[in-house]
């Protein structure tokens, strides 16, 4: 890690690590008998281990200037290798969850251990533990090659992978204690998300920076997609958190909007977060590896264009339709409802697009256990897109709204699409970036997708159940124009269901398990004359960009 | 269309001002007449604040993500109205920071939970809810009833709140300790001032029974039975349109 940076960078390096633990200290300081004490200590504790481990590698050689003719992909490899870490800790935390809702006695005669201090434990670790470090590592991996260029410099990367993941840190252990706002996939505290302002800012420059390097005169799809991800993101974060703590020695704050206000915002921040973070950043993803993996062109560039700025676009009218019904001004549901049926065109495009380009590599498909992952990601996309507009319909909500049928269509998006997204994204740098040959076992990759097929299946049919059933016992009225059922009926109703869908996460998670063996397999040293070449960013006779649209 | 984009793909500051611009328009256009548009939120001059002590079992509630199996927003359907009361308004969370409407209803709606049930009821339910339920998936919390309720900082709780626009008074903020104290402990001088300042209808309660220490149960359940009754105006509407928007 070290080795990799420059004497100047290492000196740096220092001086932020030396910057962060202070200010753990003050914040330690500042929030004695305060909850944010510990997390004080836990920021200082991070500022030193970045001393440590710098001055451990002090005396390393100094990367040669021959570093720069190639690619920079040491905080990609870190970056894959955290992404499955959090992967297993929050899809187990997840399953956990989902039995407590069948069995609400198995877990510990401790605070901490309850459904509500767990649950989001389990989101923020997939989205921001998982599918952030995925995000942040492969968009390393893809504005390095569709730029042909090196990242700008070696610093950077590691400061947003490291500052990213003590967020991360941050956000899960303080739901432990009980730190929370209670702002839905925005839980994390003001301390938290000032810091994580600054680790975005960091990505976003150093983004633009190896965009200012390329040597392609056009930026890359993937590349539009991955920087909507980033810049949405800072804008949703930024307004969303906005909040006054009760003192700089408090880890509590009040956010700044009440009522209906704060719903508005912070359903356009939820909504937006599905948005950006879960789509356009995986767009992203799905637009180089797709086409890479399947060595076909991206199908077409108009299209392309049509999806990106139609999602960029429509996305951000349609999180009032998380408030139909509510005391939210109906103009702003209207709206709201019209907005997310019309998404459905860009988001299918986008679709389409993807699986259009397997045209002439479906065989491919049916043997490449590493592109079906894709090409699943990318039909699950499509199915849950349309299941998202017909959700949006202010009669169809009336049923689905607060019942399972939303956890359902959640999970058609997160386990079908961003998962098998990073899966295959995952299975085709691994190889690539520790040069070997292949996957340690590629049989245990096919393990995998099944799992991770049948696991999403069970999962989504079982809330598909629950969720109906639930939304219509509670609507039901008997002979004498009464309520049919008590929501205790409605319960006892759920049992079998929420069995049903902890044993379907339970596949998933041994999938992802399965996963982890094979790419800690893979990573094994091997003897040098063993291992294949580094794709290297050279000009020469690719003239054409690296993934022409097929028009 | 095709062309300009394609020359603007070639610069990635104008790409990214082009993101910007696209993706702002739809949030201002919805959030921030919110803001003015006086319609917004309905008037209800009687409504009153959280004393410190519903304050603090809001936070409690917050702090269990409580709000990730109970709604707190009864939709404008009649079988919604039938089951839980009148549908909630806007006015009624205006002081909420945040709101707690929720998103899932793993367990019911609790708008109107308040005066529900008595306080022994919710003890005993939040200490273990198969105890009086025994279908129930809901958490047991009997952390609560043991752990005693951080009131030291509330003055700055409510000084925070009143710089975001809760009207809190100077003296409310003044004896938000004393006032947290008093409505659990009913016998006690502090018990005195939270009806002056909150009103005669104010509960001065010992909610978990034990007048002896002023626990995060008895803050959590002042919170529960105060839910939908900070005003009428629910109810008053619901006289006026018989319930269905
Ligand atoms: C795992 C989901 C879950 C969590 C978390 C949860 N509850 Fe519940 N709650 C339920 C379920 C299910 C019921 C219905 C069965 C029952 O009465 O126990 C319920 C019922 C209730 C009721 C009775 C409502 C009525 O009208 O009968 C109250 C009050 C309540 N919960 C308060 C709370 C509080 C306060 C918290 C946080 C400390 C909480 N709940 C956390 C699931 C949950």
């Amino acid at each position: 890690m070290v080795s990799t940076l420059t004497m100047n960078e290492r000196h740096i390096a220092l001086v932020i690590s030396s910057f962060v633990a202070v200010l753990g200290l003050v914040l330690a300081a500042s929030g004695r008998h305060d909850l944010l004490e510990p997390h004080g200590f836990l920021i200082l504790l991070a500022g030193l281990a970045g001393v440590f481990v710098i001055l451990h590698g002090y005396f390393d050689p100094e990367p040669g200037p021959e570093r720069l003719s190639s690619y920079f992909d040491e905080p990609i490899k870190v970056g894959i290798v955290l992404a499955m870490i959090w992967a297993l800790i929050a899809m187990f935390v997840g399953d956990w969850v989902a039995w407590l809702l069948a069995y609400p006695d198995f877990r510990f005669d401790a605070a901490w251990s309850s459904f509500g201090r767990l649950r989001p434990i389990h989101t923020t670790g997939i989205i921001f533990g998982f599918g952030g470090n995925a995000l942040i590592a492969t968009s390393f991996h893809v504005m390095q090659r569709t730029s042909r260029a090196r990242l700008p410099d070696q610093l950077t990367p590691w400061f947003v992978l490291a500052g990213y993941n003590l967020f991360c840190v941050l956000a899960v252990t303080g739901y432990l204690m009980g730190i929370t706002q209670s702002k839905e996939y925005a839980e994390p505290e003001w301390y938290a998300d000032f810091w994580l302002v600054i680790v975005w800012v960091a990505y976003f420059v150093l983004y633009l920076r190896t965009l200012a390097r390329r040597r392609e005169p056009h930026i890359y799809v993937s590349n539009w997609y991955y920087l909507a991800f980033i810049l949405v993101v800072a804008m949703l974060h930024i307004v969303n958190n906005l909040a006054l703590p009760i003192s700089i020695g408090s880890a509590k704050s009040y956010t700044i909007f009440a009522g209906v206000q704060d719903a508005m915002v912070q359903w356009w921040y939820g909504h937006n977060a599905v948005a950006f973070f879960l789509t356009a950043g995986f767009l992203g993803m799905l637009y180089y590896y797709l086409p890479k993996r399947a060595g076909r062109p991206i199908y077409s560039y108009r299209m392309s264009i049509i999806g990106f700025w139609g999602i960029t676009f429509f996305y951000v009218w349609v999180g009032s339709h998380h408030l139909h019904y509510t005391a939210l001004p109906q103009w702003v549901q209207t709206l709201g409802m019209t907005f997310s049926v019309m998404l459905l065109v860009p988001s299918w495009i986008a679709a389409a697009n993807a699986l259009l380009t397997l045209n002439g590599a479906w065989h491919k498909v049916r043997d490449d256990a590493t592109l079906r992952f894709m090409m699943v990601a990318a039909v699950f996309y499509g199915l849950a897109t349309f299941e998202g507009s017909f959700l949006a319909i202010r009669p169809v909500n009336s049923l689905s709204h607060y019942t399972d049928w939303t956890i359902a269509h959640v999970h058609a998006g997160t386990l079908g699409w961003n998962s098998m997204i990073i899966f295959g994204a995952i299975y085709y740098l691994v190889p690539q970036l520790w040069k070997r040959e292949r996957m340690y076992s590629p049989a245990l990759v096919e393990v995998h997708f099944w799992l991770a097929v049948a696991g999403t299946f069970v999962y989504v049919f079982a809330m598909w159940n629950s969720g109906i059933t639930q939304g219509l016992m509670w609507r039901t009225y008997n002979d004498s124009g009464m309520l049919a059922y008590s929501f205790v009926d409605s319960l006892v109703a759920m049992h079998p269901y929420y069995i049903a869908r902890a044993f379907g996460g339970l596949l998933f998670f041994i999938g992802t398990a399965v996963g982890a063996y094979n790419i800690w397999k893979t990573m094994q040293p091997i003897p040098a004359a063993e291992r294949t070449q580094a794709d290297l960013p050279v000009l020469g006779e690719l003239s054409r960009p690296i993934l022409q649209a097929g028009e | 269309m095709f062309k300009s984009h394609y020359k603007l793909e070639r610069y990635s500051i104008g790409l990214a001002i082009a993101i910007i611009v696209v993706a702002s328009i739809g949030g201002i256009v919805e959030i921030a007449p919110l803001f003015t548009i006086h319609q917004t939120v309905e008037e209800a001059p009687g409504m009153r604040v959280y004393t410190p002590l519903e304050l603090a079992g809001r936070n409690i509630y917050i702090r269990e993500g409580c709000y990730a199996c109970h709604s707190q927003m009864i939709r404008t359907l009649r079988d919604e109205v039938e089951r839980y009361g009148p549908y909630s308004l806007a006015v009624e969370s205006q002081y909420d920071h945040p709101m707690l409407w929720g998103s899932k209803r793993t367990g019911p709606d609790l708008a109107r939970v308040g005066g529900k049930y008595s306080d022994q009821w919710q003890v005993t339910h939040l200490n273990n809810p198969r105890d009086v339920v025994p279908e129930s998936v809901m958490p047991a919390y009997p952390f609560l009833k043991e752990t005693e309720l951080r009131i030291d900082d509330l003055p700055e709780h409510l000084a925070t709140l009143r710089k975001l626009g809760v009207p809190y008074t100077d003296d409310m903020v003044a004896n938000a300790v004393s006032d947290a104290y008093g409505q659990a402990v009913p016998d006690s001088p502090q018990a005195k001032g939270v009806k002056e300042r909150y009103g005669e209808a104010t509960d001065v309660r010992a909610f978990d029974g034990d007048p002896g220490m002023v626990t995060e149960m008895d803050a959590l359940v002042a919170y529960l039975q105060i839910l939908g009754r900070l005003t009428d105006a629910a109810h008053k509407q619901e006289a006026v349109t018989g319930g269905i928007k």
